[in-house]
């Protein structure tokens, strides 16, 4: 990338007041906003809809088998990695980037142990039990609303992989673009984390 | 953000705080969801209580507190204007409903 072909990568644009990656990432999340905002929307659509008896009735915690502890500690396991997130580019802000790396690579693996637990605990023994997204409108929502993030929670891993591996390199090249990149990434890490505040209550506790 | 960051090591204590604080928001909101506080209030107290945790993730990991730059406010009040108008269709909406959602069926 020769200088100058994008400008204001690092000093604030004078028109926004941000390097123009931060307010493409914001302008990213804005569109996420709107993603995950229809499908809740959704959510509050088909739930208020939803008869009081019958076989459309909302299904009830019992009937969902949804359980609270595991979601509760992913949320657990996903705030965690917020911090460790945010922690990677404090480190780099103070030019000490093996300690980045470390909490970028400590990021990774809550965000790994997040899909894991989802797939192994939750998934599974709901497909095995033939609870599926065609069972209900509840379930339709969960595996959409649950997937979508848990894809979301994937890129992450893989951005954040790429900037600990074939993208590290950037650091010894331009440190102030690679920390700006992981503030970025952190951006949208955060977001992730900020959609699950919400999936956790709709989904785990309000039945 | 700009160079107003200098000094973000003393970052550290506040988001070891809005960790232990997004915790015990957690702990909160599955102890409040074991209560019966009649009507809508369980998902009223719950979505406020979400709605405080985002606002600390938003805040301070996501820097808000720090951000002067009018554009990322002005895209976030679209961004929250675009919620309201979503979260608002099924209500203005009721009584209008397409059939599968009174099914519960897709097919």
């Amino acid at each position: 990338m020769s200088a100058g072909t994008l400008p204001y990568k690092v000093e604030p644009h004078p028109v926004t007041g941000v390097y123009s990656g931060k307010l493409g990432t914001w302008l990213f999340l804005a569109s996420e906003v709107m993603l995950f905002g229809g499908l809740l929307s959704a959510y509050v659509f088909l739930r208020v809809g939803a008869p009081e008896a019958g076989p459309a009735a909302w299904p009830t915690h019992e009937q969902t088998e949804l359980s609270w502890k595991i979601g509760g500690i992913n949320t657990l396991v996903l705030i965690l990695s917020s911090v460790t997130m945010v922690m990677a580019w404090v480190a780099l802000k103070m030019n000490d980037v093996a300690k980045g790396k470390m909490y970028l690579a400590v990021t990774a693996a809550l965000a790994m142990t997040f899909i894991v637990v989802k797939l192994a605990l939750e998934y599974h023994p709901k497909f095995k039990h033939h609870h599926v997204p065609s069972t209900n409108n509840f379930f339709a929502l969960y595996f959409t609303l649950t997937g979508l993030h848990a894809l979301h929670v994937l890129g992450g891993v893989v951005v954040i992989l790429y900037f600990l591996l074939p993208g590290a390199g950037l650091w010894k090249t331009n440190p102030t673009y690679y920390t700006n990149r992981i503030e970025c990434t952190g951006l949208y890490w955060h977001f992730v984390d900020l959609v699950w505040i919400f999936l956790f209550p709709i989904l785990y506790l309000m039945n | 953000m700009g160079g107003a960051h200098a000094d973000v090591s003393g970052h550290v204590k506040m988001y070891i705080a809005v960790f232990a604080a997004l915790a015990i928001g957690t702990i909160v909101t599955v102890l409040a969801s074991t209560v019966d506080l009649g009507g809508h209030w369980n998902v009223a107290v719950a979505m406020a209580i979400a709605a405080v945790k985002a606002s600390l993730v938003a805040a301070i990991f996501m820097h808000l507190k720090w951000e002067s730059a009018s554009v990322i406010w002005i895209t976030l009040l679209f961004c929250a204007i675009f919620l309201v108008v979503l979260m608002a269709l099924p209500v203005l909406t009721s009584g209008d409903r397409p059939p599968m959602v009174q099914i519960g069926s897709w097919g």
